[in-house]
């Protein structure tokens, strides 16, 4: 297993990121604006930037570039989402509009996976599902609605293109058909159901605890859904089929902090993410599920106090000098103390925010402290 | 620090470890705003807020911890055994919450019932380290007691030499 690699950019908190399908470029969300690099195939060597996407004017929350590659969508706070083309006449980025016709921050975004079409999660209880009408030469939108009664947090396509599960802070993970007519194939019966006219809700799942969910993913094979929630457990749940109660619902509880993000790996191996800056990975299959290892070794800050060092061990100038003022000041001796260059034994230093699936056996995460790392799971 | 302190540090601890998950949310009432939900008048989405939290030594020390989705709210009440350090909480706390936009995360106003607030947004954790905000806050309440008391000796000190200052008889 070799190490991570890890790159710095900067040091304002990165909301999302997005490697293009070709692994050649990286687009990292930074406060108002959507930074572009230039990845080498030299895992190594640090991203180069390339441009920066300049066009909303509050915090970007979401960025995917589409499964060809050539179109980045972004959206924002500021009630926008944005498709950019890069456009090489110019050789620089042009943005889009889409019409999203919601009045409340967008929260989240995904390409559908076949490119075509895209959903827009919001905080004004909607899902925006885009597609393009090539007659006005925009993005139109239909939205999914009911029985939407909070802020969607996570949005995620099913392999068949046509489903789409949401996560929000009322503590449900959703399955919605966004079949779109005209635009669409019959899609295929699956597990979540046959007949699958726009808006039609497949399942509605709760966790154990009603607390928010942050995070939904489909599994690979598309016959289970997976979903972490802020009393950081994850949920997991098979489908029988249309009418029927699901097969299995499992929860895995956690004693960590709050879960942000989630990845399938495979269809039976999941990993999470979260406030607690390490990445944990599960594996289990429908009649059980249960936590594997954790890719970095991490110390409680809590519990795991730092050992006292020895009476007799030098100590520099810098604290000599900080004693004898408190010893001055305030009349007593103040051992120095060592808690000022404590830090986290993680490489993440903060939160990480968004996991995503880098190659077969590796994933990239992004997190509040400006990193993204390439981990070997 | 006595006995009955540690415990007391520790539970504060784990508590404010746990409440402080913030992350960036706009607010779902109005449009274009971002606000620390804990703040506002939440009951049209009372899912933004989870159950707050009182951890007690004893009936003149206590802390509040209100967690919502994008904030956290401590309050602090300070022990004060007798009139004199009732004087000296109100001024020293005064003194901070004047201050309070060099300190970021104080609030101006405390709650009702409590000596100090303090308000923690989802953008005061993206610029410093949560485990950093939890140690200021634990240093906070462990020299909160020991500078009260310290002034109170010094209180009681200078008023004795100055008692016996104003006291000696005339030659």
């Amino acid at each position: 297993m070799s190490n991570p690699h890890i790159y710095q950019l900067g040091h304002e908190p990165i909301k999302d990121h997005v490697f293009s399908p070709d692994r050649a470029l990286m687009a990292i969300t930074k406060a108002n604006t959507v930074e572009i690099y230039q990845t080498s195939s030299n895992l190594a060597q640090k991203p180069k930037l390339f441009t920066t996407l300049k066009g909303h004017d509050k915090t970007v929350t979401s960025v995917d570039i589409s499964p060809d590659g050539a179109k980045i969508l972004t959206c924002s706070q500021d009630r926008n989402a944005l498709v950019w083309e890069y456009d090489h006449a110019s050789s620089e980025y042009k943005p889009t509009l889409v019409l999203l016709r919601i009045n409340r921050a967008a929260t989240v975004c995904k390409w559908s996976p076949d490119g075509t079409k895209f959903a827009v999660g919001s905080s004004d209880r909607i899902i925006a599902v885009c597609y393009y009408e090539a007659e006005n030469d925009w993005w139109v939108s239909k939205h999914l609605k009911k029985p939407l009664k909070s802020t969607i947090t996570s949005l995620s396509w099913h392999p068949n293109n046509v489903l789409l599960a949401a996560g929000s802070t009322d503590g449900h993970a959703r399955v919605f058909s966004a079949y779109i007519k005209g635009l669409d194939a019959k899609p295929e019966p699956t597990v979540w159901g046959s007949k699958l006219p726009f808006q039609t809700l497949c399942g509605d799942f709760i966790n154990e605890t009603g607390a928010w969910i942050h995070d939904v993913a489909f599994s690979p094979d598309g016959n289970s859904l997976g979903f972490v929630s802020h009393d950081a457990s994850l949920g997991i749940v098979y489908p029988e089929g249309e009418g029927l109660p699901p097969k299995a619902i499992l929860n895995v509880r956690t004693s960590y902090l709050s879960l942000k993000s989630l990845v399938f790996l495979t269809n039976s191996k999941i990993v999470v993410g979260g406030h607690n800056c390490n990445l944990i990975v599960f594996e289990g299959d429908e009649h059980n599920w249960q936590e594997s290892y954790k890719i970095e070794s991490q110390k409680d800050l809590i519990k795991d106090v730092p050992e006292n060092q020895d009476d007799d061990e030098e100590i520099s100038s810098h604290q000599a000098l900080n004693m004898f003022k408190q010893m001055d000041l305030k009349g007593r001796v103040n051992k120095p103390s060592t808690g000022a260059n404590k830090a986290l034994s993680t490489i993440h230093q903060n939160t990480i925010s968004s996991i995503k699936l880098f190659s077969n056996s590796q994933v990239s995460t992004s997190g509040i402290d400006g990193k993204v790392v390439i981990f070997n799971v | 620090m006595s006995q009955s302190l540690k415990p007391y540090l520790a539970a504060v601890r784990s508590s404010l470890t746990a409440a402080i998950c913030l992350e960036d949310f706009s607010s779902q009432l109005v449009e274009r705003h971002n606000r620390p939900e804990i703040e506002v008048d939440n009951t049209h989405n009372p899912e933004l807020i989870l159950n707050p939290m009182i951890i007690a030594r004893n009936e003149n020390e206590k802390i509040l911890i209100e967690p919502s989705v994008n904030s956290v709210r401590v309050s602090i009440k300070i022990k004060q055994a007798d009139e004199i350090e009732q004087i000296l909480v109100h001024k020293f706390t005064r003194f901070l919450t004047s201050r309070a936009e060099n300190f970021f995360i104080l609030r101006r106003v405390p709650i009702k019932g409590y000596d100090i607030s303090f308000l923690i947004t989802n953008f005061h954790t993206e610029q410093m380290l949560k485990d950093k905000l939890v140690d200021f806050i634990i240093e906070f309440m462990e020299d909160v007691d020991k500078e009260i008391s310290e002034m109170k000796l010094f209180l009681n000190a200078r008023a004795r030499v100055i008692a016996e200052a104003y006291l000696t008889p005339f030659d």
